[in-house]
């Protein structure tokens, strides 16, 4: 093979998805909400209130309307400890994901606990939201704190 | 209903890391055996159909190269799932129901070394409240787990049984990949991976591929001298949201093995998808499982898990069963989604 007379032509790439979506009216004001750090569930028709809010029942699919503020403390029903937390997760020290059932909401939701060390932790405790400086309306906006 | 009956398996060795071989170099044996096995080629498959997941190869359409295996001429008929083989048997039993085809061609395969799996399973959540955390599959499962112990539904010891059961029953498989004489104390003496999980509980990361023939009728008289018929296969799926199931018991298991009529007749053997011990124990349950069935002879899930195939082999495991004459009602177990989301349930006799 002969050696081409010029460099090679190179250009950026950047994998990215560049579609921006309605997150539609239940998740946007559940959004928009939690950039103000209020929790909101909504109420299904059996009168009990789900959190995070959805558009439907997951359990019937019957559409959901009636937005409920909950929280914002709340009790851990189950947890694990993450000793050695991968690099993309939300703290880079040892943490717990646990489900998390907010006060005023019936269904207990994943989320991250901050204790600090293992023996915090144990099922049935209260824990507080404690947000970042500046919320932007994502579900990563703040992380729990043992209350 | 017409008579469907699984007439060939072959799979790959479950292996922690393939290190030479891409997914379709894994699958070329396993098809080229299954020819073998059971006498037909390509032009014999009426209809063809896989599972695999194109996040484990990181491409989309990575599935597509999948058919290199089984020869792209002459023009094949086919269809593909994003869901464990299992679900692609499924789709491929319809077809035959429907009288599209009288013999399928079923395959799954999956290479997860080539990423972090833990972490890739966090994109099956919800994409807004759920997968931003990037909570990893041995998390997720911890705290099923963990609500298990919490309620008494089961002990550390009869998770760790399992693990000994499993690995125990895998010595006698040349395919698995975990396996060898353990003891309960001895898994319970390891330390946490995620607490309350050991290493031990969680099934390893594999590499591999499977596949299955089906043929209808006479078809399958002809090609197996015992044809391993489905009598009943049923597949449910659960809500994704934690908060609305109950994480104690797997409903869609127990009502998928109701609609498949698994507790009809006695069952010789069951051959379990469950990736974690706890998980393991609770779809044992919700079979209504008793004492005289030998559950995972292979070692299941536990003891070797190619994703995207480990499913389609439980019925592959069942199917030997029968055709050896060792069993003559079998159940085969498929999982997928986080915590035991959806399952699926096949029924197989000899008879």
């Amino acid at each position: 093979m002969t050696k081409p007379a010029t460099a090679a032509l190179t250009a950026p790439h950047h994998l990215s998805y560049t579609y921006k979506r309605s997150l539609g009216k239940v998740l946007s004001a559940f959004f928009t909400a939690l950039r103000d750090r209020r929790f909101l569930g909504i109420r299904r028709a059996n009168g009990s209130v789900l959190f995070p809010a959805k558009e439907y029942d997951p359990d019937t699919s019957e559409s959901l309307s009636e937005l409920v503020e909950v929280g914002p403390t709340g009790i851990v029903t189950t947890w694990v400890w993450v000793a050695q937390p991968r690099r993309q997760q939300p703290l880079a020290h040892p943490f717990a994901y646990a489900l998390v059932k907010l006060d005023g909401a019936d269904t207990p939701f994943l989320h991250v606990v901050d204790a600090g060390s293992e023996s915090k932790m144990a099922t049935g405790m209260r824990v507080r939201p404690r947000f970042c400086d500046v919320p932007k309306g994502a579900i990563d906006d703040f992380v729990f704190e043992p209350a | 209903m017409r008579e469907v009956a699984v007439v060939g398996f072959t799979q790959s060795p479950s292996l922690r890391r393939e290190p030479d071989r891409n997914e379709i170099e894994i699958l070329i044996p396993v098809i080229e055996a299954l020819r073998k096995q059971t006498g037909l080629s390509s032009k014999d498959f009426d209809f063809v159909c896989s599972g695999s997941s194109d996040y484990l190869a990181g491409q989309s359409f990575a599935f597509v190269s999948g058919l290199d295996a089984v020869g792209a001429w002459p023009p094949v008929c086919e269809s593909h799932v994003e869901m464990d083989g299992a679900w692609a048997l499924y789709e491929a039993w319809v077809k035959i129901q429907m009288g599209y085809a009288d013999t399928a061609l079923v395959y799954g395969f999956g290479k997860p070394s080539m990423g972090d799996l833990p972490l890739t399973m966090a994109l099956q959540l919800d994409p807004y409240v759920m997968m931003p955390l990037w909570p990893d599959a041995i998390s997720i499962a911890g705290l099923q787990a963990r609500h298990c112990l919490d309620a008494g539904l089961m002990k550390p010891e009869d998770m760790a049984a399992a693990a000994v059961r499993d690995r125990g029953h895998a010595k006698s498989n040349p395919y698995a990949q975990v396996k060898g004489d353990y003891t309960v104390a001895q898994i319970l003496a390891e330390p946490f991976l995620v607490n309350p999980l050991r290493r031990s509980d969680c099934a390893p990361i594999s590499d591999g591929a499977s596949a299955i023939v089906l043929a209808a009728g006479d078809r399958a008289r002809k090609l197996c001298d015992r044809p391993a018929w489905i009598r009943g296969i049923d597949h449910i799926c659960e809500p994704m949201d934690f908060g609305v199931r109950d994480l104690g018991r797997s409903r869609s298991t127990e009502i998928a093995a109701e609609k498949a009529g698994a507790g009809r007749d006695k069952i010789d053997v069951a051959e379990l998808s469950a990736p974690f011990t706890h998980q393991e124990i609770l779809v044992e349950r919700a079979l209504g499982l008793s004492a005289k069935t030998k559950v995972n002879p292979s070692g299941g899930a536990l003891a070797g898990n190619p994703l995207m195939a480990v499913g389609l082999s439980r019925i592959g495991e069942c199917a030997t069963r029968i055709w050896s004459g060792e069993a003559d009602r079998a159940v085969a177990h498929a999982t997928s989604g986080p915590c035991l989301q959806q399952n699926l349930v096949c029924v197989l006799e000899g008879n």
